[in-house]
């Protein structure tokens, strides 16, 4: 096994494009969402059920930004949401991808 | 408040209710643990399981495929393979590969002594199989006093072989004693010079190690050094979840720090019965099997213990105590196996309540595990057993009856990275 680097330029510019990392598989719950990184074992918790619906839609939209405001995410929930992208980001378990 | 958390970094608002809704159950476990065999090569004193004979009703390999086709099902990430010494199963390498094939990630807790060159290469080479090498004690005195003459060479043996063949990560993980304790320092230098992560564990008095807990338990002055050590290593030393009775000094260590039986937790024992913890094998505990209708999915969701382990639980005697909504009484496996009631304090509560509570059991015998695979040949005192001890620990009284298991499954740990 690689040792688990962190990846450069983490955080997150929701005017670019993401997607969930190949490696991340995602588990609805009633309180939102767990996801587990397969390549560093990591587990984190999506704590709402709009957030696991974001980061589910990541890959179909041009920016993170649309992502967001496309499951409903509203100009003033707009900080939080990028917040908790950014952890995930940090993480490893959403990940830029190549404009399409 | 956040909209993410990772188990190990929590942050204050959002986990408390986080920990809420775990503990009301998920829709499949965080955390599963499955002991594949309860056959053992080694006889440590302190065998969660009992183990060292294997049991003639053991899953068949189809019957473990299946386990793992419904484990793909409910979308549990990864299982914590233990034993008994799991890779004594002539199928263990066909099953490892199943899993991570159905997308059920694998770690697996040995002592060792599977662990060749080859095996060693190919474990490197796999994202989703992990190892944890088991060893209670810094130098091989301490060590074999608990796990039997030789197994330090062996794990240590084993570790170099991972190193060489460039498995960086992998788990040394240890069961915190009275007697090594003091070597946490330099149990934590020698996963560093393998490229390994420490992974500390309680030492429960379930199975066998409820014959050696009042010897090998820390004392309250090593509970207190334990926590602070820990807080001094933050999140480079995992823990499975395992110490949360301590949080009642005051900060809680990373982790989830809330008792996961039978609500993000569970264990499958190798015949197919379901456990709510793997501290916890006795029918007390016992939700159902993978062999009746429904299987695991069912017994996970429905079971009548697992519901009732998710309605909200009695404080009890702690309720009037400050530090319940850090510590949640502690340990329930502790509490069942050394007598004290499940809704009082945890035998080594740090406020020391749990020392008056032993006190006061009177003759009472605190109830035994229900089963018991050691070999039957250590049933009776031997000389061998003592042996096993150096000088200075031969008062332990119990190595009469000793097999190992790849030791401490955690709780909670498999939530953190790797756990």
């Amino acid at each position: 096994m690689p040792p688990l680097t962190r990846p450069p330029g983490s955080s997150f510019d929701g005017s670019r494009a993401w997607t969930l990392h190949p490696q991340v598989s995602l588990r609805p719950e009633s309180f939102g969402a767990l996801a587990y990184h397969f390549g560093t074992r990591r587990l984190s918790f999506l704590k709402s059920r709009t957030l696991l619906a974001v980061v589910e839609s990541l890959a179909e939209h041009p920016t993170g930004h649309d992502a967001c405001r496309a499951v409903g995410v509203s100009h003033d929930e707009m900080a939080r949401y990028e917040l908790a992208l950014t952890t995930l980001a940090e993480s490893g378990m959403i990940c830029e991808r190549e404009a399409s | 408040m956040t909209l993410t958390d990772a188990p190990r970094t929590p942050t204050a608002a959002g986990v408390g209710r986080l920990v809420d809704r775990f503990e009301q159950g998920l829709d499949a476990p965080i955390c599963l643990t499955w002991e594949l065999t309860y056959a053992c090569n080694l006889a440590c004193v302190h065998c969660l399981s009992s183990s060292g004979r294997r049991d003639p009703h053991e899953l068949s390999t189809d019957e473990c495929k299946a386990v793992i086709d419904e484990f793909e099902r409910m979308q549990i990430f990864y299982v914590n393979i233990g034993g008994g010494e799991p890779t004594i199963r002539s199928d263990f390498w066909e099953l490892v590969e199943y899993a991570t094939e159905h997308h059920v990630g694998v770690k697996f807790s040995t002592n060792g002594s599977r662990i060749t060159d080859r095996v060693a290469t190919r474990l490197a080479a796999s994202d989703y199989v992990d190892v944890q090498i088991s060893l209670d004690g810094a130098t091989a005195a301490v060590n074999d006093a608990v796990r039997g003459a030789g197994s330090y060479d062996v794990a240590v043996t084993a570790m170099g072989r991972l190193a060489r063949a460039g498995f960086v990560g992998f788990k040394l993980s240890l069961v915190v004693t009275r007697q090594n304790i003091d070597q946490l320092d330099e149990v934590r230098s020698l996963a560093d010079r393998y490229g390994a992560q420490l992974r500390l564990t309680r030492l429960r008095p379930s199975g066998r190690g409820a014959d050696v807990w009042d010897e090998l338990h820390p004392t309250a002055g090593q509970q207190r050094q334990l926590y602070e050590w820990l807080l001094a290593h933050g999140e480079d030393v995992l823990t499975g979840d395992s110490f949360f009775h301590l949080a009642g000094y005051g900060e809680s260590l990373p982790g989830l720090n809330l008792c996961g039986a039978g609500r993000v937790v569970c264990l499958v024992d190798p015949v197919g019965d379901v456990y709510a913890c793997p501290f916890a094998i006795h029918e007390q505990f016992l939700a159902g099997n993978v062999r009746s209708p429904g299987g695991f999915t069912e017994v996970w969701r429905h079971s009548d213990l697992f519901t009732e382990l998710r309605r909200p639980q009695s404080a009890g005697a702690c309720g009037s105590c400050g530090h319940y909504d850090s510590c949640r009484g502690g340990c329930m496996a502790a509490k069942f196996f050394t007598g004290l009631p499940l809704d009082g304090p945890d035998p080594e509560c740090v406020l020391g309540h749990g020392e008056q509570a032993l006190a006061g059991r009177g003759a009472s015998l605190p109830p035994k595990p229900s089963l018991d695979h050691s070999r039957r040949t250590d049933r009776t005192p031997v000389p061998v057993a003592v042996a096993m001890l150096p000088a200075h620990r031969a008062s332990v009284e119990t190595p009469a009856r000793r097999p190992d298991r790849a030791c401490d499954e955690s709780p909670l740990t498999g939530s953190g990275h790797g756990g």
